[in-house]
């Protein structure tokens, strides 16, 4: 087990070194830099000369390769670099924006839940008859709602008219309920369907017809063997959301104000603020092999049968 | 009986994707107002009496800039999906046959691709090339490829050893006959399948750029940009977010009915799942 964990934890660091070389070269493309950015945002023109002494002190003057060593060198060295446009260490800044999207991830995750597995359960118990219409017809609402379109509808209807929650995100606790409440009706759509199509599968095998003619009562065989078996396809799916809110939802939390590392990452590539880009992205990148490490580890635990590696229990 | 269900709902979707097809490509005919003249006597009219849907900000009608920027949204996304399919596809279908040292290296950079925040990455890579819809959709497709390269690789490697492939290979089938005489027949389906449910998203994320600004450009009408225009008076004027947001929910709900329809019908194992 440990053995297995720390080899998956070294496939990181390709991974790592490709996502954040592509970055690195893709923000080198563009034809402005943070120089030119920075004193453009302020309105004052500067010297050629003064510009490139600020560039010599960023290292921005170095061919491509050697700006990326140092930058290498010092993350390996743990020191992740200074924003070029506010100054302050990157890794602080991070650190900062962090909590506002955990917090997003953790409700927009439970409220999903709470909301998508009975109803998936639900519409597969109660299959092809007039509840099971309602919920897929719901459902599939959801999915062809573009989120910023539910949030602008939101801000619209509880917002506005009603005036219940805040517009923009002002630190009270009613500010994170709509943002929640975007995110989750996308998320609960695309679940439904998910829970609902896995457990009508489970539902068509043949130990369900077996359990059935011996008299299992119904309400057993659905929490006790069905539920259980369609945890797997509900975990995988969990994971991947999960992994991806806690990036940041570039366009929620801009609509929102809401002050995490999505919208941070989003100001610092139209800022061209490199060394906070390359610190989103190697969350991003850590986020992802971890995302999957913790899958695969959820599923030994669900099912015994599988071995992480072969020979080799957990 | 099911079949012929099946038959008539997919003939019924199709039916409605190609009047939105139809309604766009035809689109600079159907407007009932120049979509890019501006009157601001007539500015921010309510829905009703002579500009249908009303007007925006700078007098301009709103239907009519919704047709026309239909014809900006349905078509790109076409493109998006055409070029990730393509591009996935070949690149999978060489990797599944071939195997190898190449395989294994394309399939380390698919790693990365997909490790890549994908919307972040399409805001980088839109603004680094600048803005405007075409790079919005070179963004896009380079971090939709992978999944189909993975998808059809994984197909290939699944038919690769099959008796047939052996039959055709002993019956003299070069290389490039064994790939477009059986290989594409055998894994198009799952493939059209996926790219089909995939328009919906991907038209949503495409949309989801131009409402962040680095999509469609300013004046051009496309409904992400045109609803990004119109956040400041939600307020006020909400049809002037309605109008470009039910277009795109009406036309992302019928590409996805279709998809599902094509599913079912190429797929019988899951219509035994839903019967």
């Amino acid at each position: 087990m440990r053995r297995y964990v720390g080899k998956r934890l070294l496939q990181l660091i390709p991974i790592l070194i490709g996502i954040t070389l592509l970055s690195f070269g893709l923000m080198h493309l563009a034809s402005m830099d943070a120089v030119d950015v920075r004193y453009e945002k302020q309105g004052t023109v500067v010297s050629e000369e003064v510009k490139a002494q600020i560039r010599e002190e960023l290292n921005l003057d170095k061919p491509f390769l050697v700006q990326y060593g140092l930058w290498l060198k010092g993350v390996v060295t743990g020191d992740m670099g200074v924003s070029y446009i506010s100054g302050k260490p990157v890794f602080e800044t991070f650190i900062t924006k962090l909590p506002a999207t955990i917090a997003l991830t953790l409700t927009s995750i439970l409220l999903t839940i709470v909301v998508s597995i009975p109803l998936g359960i639900l519409a597969a118990v109660k299959q092809n008859r007039p509840l099971d219409y309602l919920i897929r017809f719901g459902s599939f609402i959801g999915n062809s709602l573009p989120n910023f379109f539910v949030s602008l509808l939101l801000i619209y209807f509880l917002a506005l008219k009603l005036g219940v929650f805040p517009v923009i995100s002002g630190g009270g606790w009613n500010s994170i309920v709509l943002p929640t409440l975007t995110l989750s009706i996308a998320m609960s759509a695309k679940y439904i369907r998910q829970v609902r199509a896995t457990v009508l599968e489970e539902l068509s095998k043949d130990y369900v017809t077996g359990a059935r003619s011996r008299g299992v009562r119904e309400r057993v065989i659905l929490y006790k063997n069905v539920l259980r078996s369609s945890l797997f396809t509900i975990v995988t799916l969990l994971a991947l959301s999960i992994g991806s809110l806690l990036g940041g939802t570039a366009i929620v939390e801009s609509i929102f104000m809401w002050d995490g590392v999505g919208k941070m990452a989003v100001d610092a590539i139209t800022m061209r603020d490199y060394p906070i880009i390359q610190t989103y992205v190697i969350w991003m990148a850590v986020i992802y092999v971890l995302v999957n490490l913790i899958t695969d580890i959820v599923y030994c635990f669900l099912d015994p049968r599988i071995r992480l590696e072969q020979g080799e229990g957990i | 009986m099911r079949k012929t269900n099946i038959r008539l709902r997919f003939i019924i979707f199709l039916g409605l994707v190609l009047v939105l097809a139809g309604v766009a490509a035809f689109a600079p005919a159907l407007v009932p107002f120049d979509p890019y003249e501006q009157n601001l006597q007539e500015a921010l009219r309510a829905p009703g009496g002579t500009h249908l849907l009303g007007t925006d900000r700078y007098g301009r009608d709103m239907l009519s800039r919704v047709i026309v920027g239909g014809r900006t949204t349905i078509f790109s996304t076409l493109a998006l999906v055409g070029v990730s399919v393509i591009i996935g596809m070949v690149i999978g279908i060489l990797c599944g046959y071939y195997g190898g040292k190449m395989d294994s290296i394309v399939m380390r950079i698919s790693d990365v691709c997909l490790a890549f925040p994908g919307m972040v990455f399409a805001i980088a890579a839109a603004s680094v090339l600048g803005g405007g819809i075409i790079s919005a959709v070179s963004a896009l497709a380079f971090i939709s490829w992978p999944k189909y390269a993975r998808l059809a690789r994984g197909e290939v490697l699944s038919i690769k050893n099959r008796t047939f492939m052996e039959a055709a290979r002993l019956g003299g089938c070069g290389t490039w006959k064994l790939i477009t005489g059986h290989i594409l027949p055998n894994i198009s389906g799952t493939i059209l399948v996926t790219a089909t449910l995939d328009i919906g998203t991907m038209m949503m994320e495409l949309a989801g750029l131009s409402f962040l600004g680095l999509g469609a450009m300013p004046p051009a009408a496309e409904w992400g940009s045109m609803m990004s225009d119109g956040r400041s008076m939600l307020q006020t004027s909400p049809w002037v977010i309605l109008a470009p947001g039910t277009a795109i929910f009406i036309t992302v709900a019928c590409f996805n009915l279709l998809g599902d329809t094509i599913r079912d019908l190429l797929d019988p194992k899951r219509q035994d799942v839903k019967a």
